[in-house]
Parts: structure tokens; C-alpha cells; sequence
């Protein structure tokens, strides 16, 4: 036999890993202590947050949520004879509910909280598609002229008649595609409900309303503040530029010249400019170039420029998932026979949307916190509340409490659309990597 | 030639083509750009053909096969498919997409989707089967294509040859009267070429239109009636298998043939 000729009569058994390698003490190892350099790190990084945490724990377990005043915390504080001082947190006791709820009137508060739970309600069918049945979707549609409704009040005619124009819109779509074509009743679709809206619903209701006045009291917006405020611009941006996002960036990709010189030009326009100024020209240019005497409430302007922001990046973030998915999904998408928009809806988007998450969150919390900047147009929502709070003579002077509070708010809910981005993704990686 | 041991040995001779004419290719001209790729392409396919088109890389055969579904689009010239001309009528270009089935080198299978789903996407959006007979539909040409047991996992879970089986069986699930093949073994390890020539063979036996673009020689004699040479955009050389590789006519095919048998 030659010295290369090798065969193995028996094939070799699975072995357990050695101890080094698994448990607690693997697991150190491998982590702390794997060297020299990393275990000196290691060491360091705790006497680090050990000396950080000994420091602030002090300072935040002060028994001062009773207190009326900075000067009666600093007398707390002094009693219990703390040397670093000790937090003030009788402002939040004081202050919470308008950091809430800013001047919304304090008997209607129910209103946005009941808002508040119905938009989870609300929304339970479209993040949480498995376990939460179908017909749920009935009541996400609803909720979409519940939700105002219930914030800014009025008569019950207003929301019921928003819904008419939509069915308006779908009849006369149904009428007119037979007569003037697709492209002719699909415009004629969008252009009736709108004025419809815009001329018809205001006389309309206030003529039903004094017929059988039924509704609820009305709350104005300049009473509107306090983190529901940045809760319920967020919300309705975020849902909004979604919708408007995925559109642009079809229209971009579109072989259509014009359809895609209109989505190129509205997102470099939009993306070219700072937030902050669409938010001046909602709060004050706007007023110069509608007709003298309307109304246009100033949140729904703030919301319409902050979704316009959000969907020009939204549409650039979809756009990147579109650009990432293998031409061979289009193809095999055409070659089936499948439509433009059969196609983008069943095999395209879910799968552009899904590579996009990440990219689509973190747009929506830079959203959410940008809310914040409606302070500057004179909106109060929390940030604009402080203002008010430390030109309090009882308040002077405080600072960590009180935007260590809203940052609290901030994060909490920026967290938990973070989380339930990572659980989407993990949920939505289905045995492929 | 390629050491394939195919199960199914048929004799072409016997299957039936018909004297219907499937497939009507006249003076047909493409470019990319300044590029010409396909020129002066002539070519018939009649009802029951199984056509194998070989060549070069870069000679145009999988051009020439996208064009027969408008995935790339001619300049000059005509193609009518079912007597349905392609042009710029989408609806006339949606209705042999429809009817004309397609298989890709890579799968193309919907990673987002079950295998079932896979399936039943196309019959259930395009041709409006009510959901159940979908499914029913699906469900037996998985069984065709003998992996029935996969239907609820997702293309991601399933080894290369599996994946071009579903990826057959989603085209015949649309009952198409004519398919098309572009390389659908070329990806696939040398243990699972044979699995899914064993399906394409079964199809030529039930009497399927096939154009089928691949480097298996050995499947071209087995079913192939007529196997085409292709090289600079052209079509330089056709004939049935036995002649065409016991005795090529021009130099071209020749030395092509002598390159992928020769070792």
C-alpha cells in the first residue's frame, strides 16, 4: 500500500466543547478577560461607572416631590444633609399634568388619553400583522377621522361628512371610468372629494349641526400643548410620510418623465432645507398667501410641513431598498405576467420595506424629536412649556429636573419604536440571511 | 459530452409536433446602445417543439429568449407569440407574459413568500383562481416536481436544485402553453443538475413548448428536436441533435463543440 492511500473505517462521534468554553467562566473569558489589555480595560470601565454611579444616585434619591419651591427643596435637601445636593423634583409634581397636556382643558383631558389608547388600538392590526385579526383594519381606517375629531371636538357631522367625500370621490370614480376613461375618472376621484372638503363640508356641517346639534365641545388649537402635542404631530407625520415617502420613491424609479422629474425636484427641494424654516413659512408666510380671512389652523400647517420633511427622506431610505433588491425579483415579477402595480405591491415594497426598516425608524424618531422645535414658532409643547415654568418665581433656576423629565418622555417612546423596529426585523427574516 | 446519466432515455423522434406555429420570429434586430446584439433573427417554433439553443457567452441566446417575453425589447423586426404580436400594446405584452412561462439561471423565487405562496401568487393575481383551487393547482405540481413537503418553508430554506424546481413548478402553475429556459442549470451544484433535467425531461414528455438556453449537451440529445448555435448575435447553425454534433457544418460550431466536449 502507498504512503498516500488513507481510508477512514469509522467516522469520529461528536464531543461536548471544553469547560474554558461555555458557562459563566466561558463566558467571562471570552468577554472581560480574554487579555491583558482587555482585562486592564475591563477593570477601568467599572471603577468608571462605579464612581458615575455613586455620584448621581445620591443626587437622584431626594425625597423632594412634595416640595412647592426650588428654595423649600434646597431646604430639604440641606436637612437631610446631602453633599452634593439632592434633585428638586417638586416641579414635575407641580407641572407634570401641563407638560402632559399643556392647556387642554383640564375636564376634556380624557379626549387626547382616550386618543392616546385608541391609536394603539388602532394600530395593533398593522404592526402586529399574525396575531391580531384582519377586520381590525376596519377600525384603523375609522380611526383616521375618529382620532381629530376626538382632539379638536366640534360636531359629529364634520368627521361623518369627511367620510362622504370619500365616498363621493369612489363614485365618482365608479361613474366616470366608464365614460371618460381610467386617467379621467382616477382625477376626477382625487378633485371631487377635495373640494368637496374644502367648500362643501365646513357650511354643510354647521347647517346639520344646527338641525340636530349633536357633538362635542370644541377645544381650540392654541390650547393644544405639553408632549401630546409632540405626540400628536409625530404620530400623524409619521403615519402620513409613509404613505407619501413610498410613493416618491416610486415615482422616482418610474419610467414616467414627469412622474419622476416632480419626486426628484420635491425631494432635493424638500431635503435642501432646513426644518426650522418650513416650520416659519408654515407659522407666517403661509398667512401672506392664502386669502385674507382664512383660518388655516397653525398645527395642521405645522404638520403638514413636518410629514412634506419626512417623506422626502422616507422616499430617499425606500428608495435604497428598492435599489438593493436583485433586478431578478422585477423579472420574475414581469414574467409572471404581473402588473406595475401588482407587482410593487406583492413582491417589490415587502421586500424593499423590509430591508429599509432600520432606515425608516430612525427617520421617524429624528421625526418625533423634531417636534420639538415647533417651540420656536411659539407652539408650546414640552419644551416650549419650560419657558414658561422657569420665568416662574417658584422655578428659578431649574434645569435638570425639568428637561431631565422630558428627555425622559423622549426616550421612552423613542426606545420603543426602536425595539419594535429590532423585533420587526428579526420576525421578518424569514430562513434567508 | 457532458457524463450526465439522465433516467429517462425518449427517443425525440416519437414526441409530437404539431404543425401549429407557437412561436413567429421575422427579421428581428436588437441593440444596447451602439451595441447590435441579435441580428436579422429569423426563427419558428411550432406547437410541441423542444428547442435547445447553445453557444458562446455573449452571443445572444439569453437576449434572444427574454425578448420572447418582452423582458428586453426588440427594435426591428416582429415577434408574434400565440398570434399575439409584442409591441408597445402592454396589455398585448402582459397577455403572453401570462402564457408563456419563464425559468432564470438564479431562481428568482420570492424569498418573502412560502414556497405554496410561491405558487399560488401568480394564479391567484393575474388569472383570478378563486384561492382553494390555487392552492389545489400548486400543490400538484409540487408534486410533480416531487417536493411537495417543502410547501411551507421559504425559498431561503431550500438547497439550489429544490429552489429550480419551485421555481418550474410556479411557471407551470400559470399553465403556460410555452416555457422558457435561461440557463436554469448553470447555478446549480453538479449533484442537482440532474434533479431538475429530470423535471424539464418529464415536461418535453407531455408534449411541452420549450426553449431552453444550456450547456448540458446531454439533455439537448436526450429531448432536444432541434438544437440552434448562436454566436456574435446570430444564429449561424441549426439542426436536429444527432447531426448537429456527429456533424456541425460550420466552423464556428465546430470549434465550439470541440471546446465543450473535447476534455
Amino acid at each position: 500500500m502507498s504512503d498516500l492511500s488513507y481510508v477512514r473505517k469509522d467516522m469520529l462521534p461528536e464531543k461536548a466543547p471544553p469547560v474554558s468554553e461555555v458557562g459563566a467562566i466561558g463566558w467571562l473569558r471570552a468577554n472581560l478577560f480574554s487579555g491583558w489589555f482587555n482585562s486592564i480595560l475591563t477593570v477601568a470601565s467599572v471603577y468608571l461607572i462605579y464612581t458615575l454611579v455613586s455620584s448621581i444616585l445620591p443626587w437622584l434619591w431626594s425625597p423632594t416631590w412634595s416640595a412647592g419651591s426650588l428654595s423649600e427643596c434646597r431646604e430639604i435637601v440641606a436637612e437631610l444633609g446631602k453633599e452634593h445636593g439632592g434633585a428638586c423634583y417638586g416641579v414635575i409634581t407641580e407641572r407634570w399634568q401641563q407638560l402632559l397636556f399643556g392647556f387642554y382643558p383640564q375636564e376634556l383631558r380624557w379626549r387626547p388619553i382616550l386618543t392616546f389608547v385608541l391609536l394603539f388600538v388602532a394600530l395593533a392590526p398593522v404592526l402586529f400583522t399574525d396575531g391580531v385579526p384582519r377586520k381590525m383594519l376596519w377600525f384603523t381606517g375609522l380611526y383616521l377621522f375618529l382620532a381629530p375629531w376626538l382632539m379638536w371636538g366640534g360636531a359629529i357631522w364634520t368627521p361623518l361628512l369627511v367620510i362622504a367625500g370619500l365616498a363621493l370621490g369612489a363614485l365618482a370614480f365608479r361613474v366616470l371610468s366608464g365614460v371618460i376613461g381610467a386617467l379621467g375618472a382616477t382625477i376626477a376621484a382625487i378633485v371631487a372629494p377635495i373640494l368637496f372638503w374644502l367648500f362643501l363640508v365646513g357650511p354643510l356641517s354647521s347647517a346639520l349641526a344646527s338641525i340636530i346639534p349633536l357633538g362635542i365641545e370644541v377645544v381650540e388649537s392654541r390650547l393644544f400643548g405639553g408632549f401630546m402635542l409632540s405626540v400628536w404631530i409625530g404620530v400623524v407625520a409619521i403615519a402620513i410620510s409613509l404613505v407619501l415617502g413610498v410613493v416618491l420613491a416610486l415615482g422616482r424609479q418610474s419610467d414616467l418623465m414627469i412622474v419622476k422629474y416632480l419626486s426628484v425636484g420635491f425631494i432635493e427641494f424638500i431635503r435642501g432645507v432646513p426644518l426650522i424654516t418650513l416650520l416659519f413659512v408654515a407659522s407666517t408666510l403661509l398667512n401672506i398667501f392664502l386669502p385674507p380671512g382664512t383660518n388655516f389652523d397653525i398645527i395642521l400647517r405645522v404638520m403638514i410641513m413636518a410629514t412634506l420633511f419626512a417623506s422626502a427622506y422616507i422616499a430617499e431610505v425606500v428608495r435604497g431598498g428598492l435599489a438593493a433588491l436583485p433586478r431578478g425579483q422585477y423579472e420574475a415579477a414581469d414574467a409572471l405576467g404581473l402588473d406595475y402595480w401588482k407587482s410593487q405591491r406583492l413582491i417589490i415594497l415587502p421586500q424593499a420595506l423590509k430591508i429599509s426598516i432600520p432606515g425608516i425608524v430612525s427617520t421617524f424618531i429624528g421625526l418625533f424629536k423634531d417636534t420639538t422645535l415647533v417651540s420656536i414658532i411659539g407652539l408650546l409643547d414640552p419644551i416650549g412649556l419650560t419657558g414658561s415654568i422657569r420665568a416662574d418665581a417658584n422655578w428659578n433656576g431649574i434645569v435638570w429636573e425639568l428637561y431631565g423629565f422630558i428627555a425622559l418622555l423622549f426616550f421612552l417612546s423613542c426606545f420603543t419604536m426602536s425595539r419594535y423596529s429590532m423585533w420587526l426585523e428579526r420576525k421578518l427574516r424569514k430562513g434567508h440571511s | 459530452m457532458s457524463t450526465l446519466e439522465l433516467e429517462t432515455h425518449i427517443d425525440p423522434a416519437k414526441m409530437q409536433v404539431s404543425d401549429e406555429v407557437a412561436i413567429e420570429i421575422s427579421g428581428m434586430n436588437k441593440w444596447y446602445g451602439a451595441f447590435h446584439v441579435l441580428r436579422d433573427i429569423n426563427l419558428t417554433v411550432n406547437r410541441g417543439e423542444r428547442i435547445v439553443i447553445c453557444g458562446p457567452s455573449g452571443s445572444g441566446k439569453s437576449t434572444l429568449i427574454r425578448c420572447i417575453n418582452r423582458l428586453e425589447e426588440h427594435q426591428e423586426g416582429s415577434i408574434i407569440v400565440d398570434g399575439n404580436e409584442l409591441n408597445s400594446d402592454l396589455k398585448n405584452v402582459d397577455k403572453v407574459r401570462s402564457e408563456v412561462g419563464m425559468v432564470f439561471q438564479h431562481f428568482n423565487l420570492f424569498p418573502h413568500l412560502t414556497i405554496l405562496e410561491n405558487c399560488t401568487l401568480a394564479p391567484i393575481w393575474v388569472r383570478k383562481v378563486p384561492r382553494r383551487e390555487a392552492v389545489d393547482r400548486a400543490m400538484h405540481f409540487l408534486e410533480k416536481v416531487k417536493i411537495p413537503d417543502q410547501a411551507m418553508k421559504y425559498p431561503g430554506q431550500l438547497s439550489g436544485g429544490q429552489q429550480q424546481r419551485v421555481a418550474i413548478a410556479r411557471s407551470l402553475c400559470m399553465m403556460p402553453r410555452i416555457m422558457l429556459f435561461d440557463e436554469p442549470t448553470s447555478a446549480l451544484d453538479p449533484e442537482m443538475i440532474k434533479e431538475v433535467l429530470d423535471t424539464m425531461i418529464e415536461l418535453a414528455e407531455e408534449g411541452m413548448t420549450m426553449l431552453c438556453v444550456t450547456h448540458e449537451m446531454g439533455f439537448a440529445q436526450a429531448v432536444a428536436n432541434r438544437v440552434i448555435f448562436m454566436a456574435d448575435g446570430q444564429i449561424v447553425e441549426q439542426n436536429e441533435p444527432k447531426e448537429f454534433f456527429n456533424n456541425p457544418q460550420s466552423e464556428r460550431t465546430q470549434q465550439f463543440l470541440s471546446q465543450i466536449i473535447g476534455h
